[in-house]
């Protein structure tokens, strides 16, 4: 399916004498990720529909740091984070909406003592913004009344306590909302936070992806919803290792607003 | 004043100094951490503690151990007004001295009865599921010898201490029928007056000896109970309420932004930058090493630890036989600053051991941590292992150069490329140009 894109970057918007919105953080898994790059096609697609004057920073965004900061490399997660932090402020930027957990978490809550102050806000956040002040639309189609299960990224629930949003979400698509007893405040790990996603996991007797897709597979959901790029990998490698993927797709909320948006 | 009073009095005296003594080195120890600011916020502060650790909100969140535990906090709160009496008997050599209540005071002792008794029956269960039962919590090796050990003394003096309520109680009741003595009718006994009726044959001498023994044995097992606690996990009962006083109030996901990294890295971006003067007194490090480079609320924590495992049960590594427990963190962690403060007890100031955590924690643990703040959640008293966890790995990295070699490939990966991943920063954008 071709997706006509609209993007302009940051330098374009300068260049244009414009001042976009909000940034679109995109984030390196939703730049370079094949699968995770259709979730950034879905928010583009949201942010198009509703036009929203939004800018990306392109070639000049780079890893906020996070994954170095999880794995103990305080200097390398700082050098990140201030270079990132004069490119932001230099473009003036106050608000960022962003598909990853973990760049939300950073650069809402770790810039600001670096000197980086945004208003930051997840793209499940901003979606539910949307359909509370009527600005977007959406409604089940393809996915009235099939049974879909979220799975709460730890970086967006227990991190920041961001558990409602993307409930509310899901909700509006006219599906049953099947909750994993492990949710919310509760909910059990993906298993490639902390940088566990850039290397093995330490010895033990199951990975922890299976575990947690073995419960979300005992509800017997049509789609395993989830918010973060990581979750995505974690939860898709979990679907294939029990040769579920006819019968169960992992979707993040953004796809499945993008798929139902009333045109 | 009779010698009973004088030796109740010394004993009351020697217990409380003692106490005091042990309990200023555990303070002495948590200050050997680094500063830490957590003078903002009061009122949110108050009401954390008010919230987690006087009404006991995040035991809630599982049931039966929750009610048992209110049986034995409530209990254990409120039996100390009876408690105030025993002082006071003791040092006067009066009997029951606040019974001028009259019917205020029946209705009191009824209440201590009932609560006693729903502390000895909570204490009862709680033996059970530590040791018949198997919880699988309490059945990790982590808890082998002293842990399992110390739980259950705790557990077992409390229930002897509630029995030696009940039996004084019953004594004095035959007594007070006796009308014998200076055994006055006062008190109203919902429970121990089903003992009653097995004290009827013994003599009024026989029945004073219980009387005297069990009211000797209750409070000098408390007091004992008392000096018990700085070797205890049982400290929670005190330091649950500073320790969530002291609760981190920011979100779950934000980690320290080390200041000692800050200035360096600013020094190297910015080269008519200069970084503030260091503190002579504090060796220079990046992340912890040993117990001195945690805050002083991180060694709070390991002193606060009731070793519950809630934090272990919802550990995603630990739930998948990884070697990662975070109670283990907190008990590692208490036991090096421990063996660090006998270490000043004996020469006066700290003498290099050549250990440190690490000699505790291994690697393995470190690495294994996914940083789901699951653990940080389930804490009743609102501990943080995950940040000692961070600490470590930032020591391991940073001055260790010791991270797992994929992760080494990852952290030159952004280094380099300002991506995890190689890619290449000018293909960053590709992605909107596909289809």
């Amino acid at each position: 399916m071709a997706i006509e894109l609209k993007v302009k970057t940051m330098a374009e918007y300068l260049a244009s004498g414009e001042t976009p919105e909000v940034l679109f953080w995109v984030g390196c898994a939703g730049s370079f990720d094949d699968r995770a790059k259709k979730i950034t096609k879905a928010i583009v697609k949201i942010l198009n529909h509703v036009g929203i004057k939004f800018a990306v920073l392109g070639t000049e965004e780079a890893c906020t740091g996070d994954p170095a900061k999880r794995a103990g490399n305080e200097f390398l997660f700082q050098m990140q984070a201030m270079n990132n932090i004069t490119v932001l402020n230099g473009y003036n930027v106050k608000k960022i909406v962003t598909g990853c957990p973990h760049c939300f978490n950073t650069l809402k809550n770790e810039y600001p003592q670096l000197g980086g102050n945004y208003e930051v806000i997840h793209h499940t956040q901003l979606v539910q913004q949307l359909i509370e002040s009527g600005k977007l639309k959406v409604e089940g189609g393809s996915f009235k009344g099939k049974k879909i299960t979220f799975h709460d990224p730890c970086y967006l629930g227990r991190g920041n306590d961001v558990y409602e949003a993307p409930r509310e979400v899901i909700q509006k698509l006219d599906i049953e909302l099947a909750e994993m007893k492990r949710s919310r405040s509760k909910g059990f790990c993906c298993g490639a936070g902390g940088a566990q996603m850039f290397k093995e996991a330490e010895k033990g007797n199951k990975e922890v992806n299976i575990e947690r897709t073995e419960e979300a597979l005992a509800l017997n959901p049509e789609v395993i919803a989830t918010g973060c790029p990581f979750c995505m990998t974690m939860m898709t490698d979990g679907v294939k290792h029990f040769n579920k993927e006819q019968q169960t797709k992992v979707l993040d909320v953004a796809e499945l607003v993008a798929q139902n948006i009333n045109e | 004043m009779g010698i009973a009073n004088i030796i109740f009095i010394l004993l009351l005296g020697g217990a409380t100094a003692w106490f005091t003594i042990n309990f200023k080195k555990v303070i002495r120890n948590i200050r050997l951490g680094r500063d830490a600011d957590f003078s903002d916020n009061k009122s949110q502060r108050w009401l954390t503690m008010t919230r987690v650790a006087l009404g006991q909100s995040k035991m809630l969140t599982r049931p039966t151990p929750a009610i048992l535990h209110i049986f034995v906090y409530v209990g254990f709160v409120l039996i100390n007004i009876e408690v105030l009496e025993m002082l006071v008997d003791g040092a006067l050599g009066t009997h029951r001295s606040l019974s001028f209540m009259g019917d205020f005071y029946n209705f009191l002792i009824s209440f201590f009865e009932v609560l006693a008794f729903l502390v000895t029956f909570g204490c009862a269960v709680f033996l059970i599921r530590r040791n018949v039962l198997h919880i699988k919590r309490f059945t990790d090796k982590e808890l082998d010898g002293w842990p399992r050990s110390d739980a259950n003394i705790i557990l077992t003096s409390e229930i002897l201490l509630m029995s030696a309520l009940f039996l004084m109680n019953a004594a004095d009741q035959v007594l007070q029928s006796r009308g014998y003595g200076h055994y006055i009718q006062a008190g109203s006994f919902p429970i121990s007056h089903y003992i009653t009726p097995m004290l009827s044959g013994i003599s009024d001498d026989g029945l004073v000896m219980i009387e005297r023994v069990c009211w000797w044995f209750h409070i000098i097992g408390i007091l004992g109970f008392l000096n018990y606690l700085p070797y205890s996990k049982h400290f929670h009962i005190l330091l649950a309420f500073p320790n969530t006083y002291f609760s981190n109030l920011k979100p779950k996901g934000q980690f320290t932004n080390p200041e000692s990294v800050t200035n360096e890295v600013k020094a190297m971006l910015d080269t008519t930058f200069t970084p503030p003067p260091a503190d002579p007194n504090k060796p220079m490090r990046f992340g912890a090493k040993d117990v001195y480079d945690l805050t002083w609320k991180q060694l709070l924590d390991a002193y606060s630890c009731t070793e519950c495992g809630r934090c272990t049960s919802s550990c995603p590594a630990n739930q998948t036989g990884k070697l990662l427990s975070p109670r283990k963190i907190m008990m590692d962690t208490r036991d090096r600053l421990e063996e660090v403060g006998k270490n000043i007890d004996t020469n006066g100031e700290f003498r290099d051991d050549g250990k440190g955590l690490g000699n505790y924690i291994s690697n393995e643990e470190l690495w294994a941590c996914t940083s789901c703040s699951a653990c940080v959640q389930e804490c009743p008293v609102n501990i943080d292992p995950l940040s000692i966890i961070i600490d470590m790995r930032r020591y391991l990295v940073m001055e260790q150069s010791a991270a797992p070699q994929e992760l080494n490939l990852m952290l030159t990966n952004i280094e380099n490329n300002g991506a995890p991943w190689q890619f290449s920063p000018a293909d960053r954008l590709n992605w909107a140009k596909e289809n």
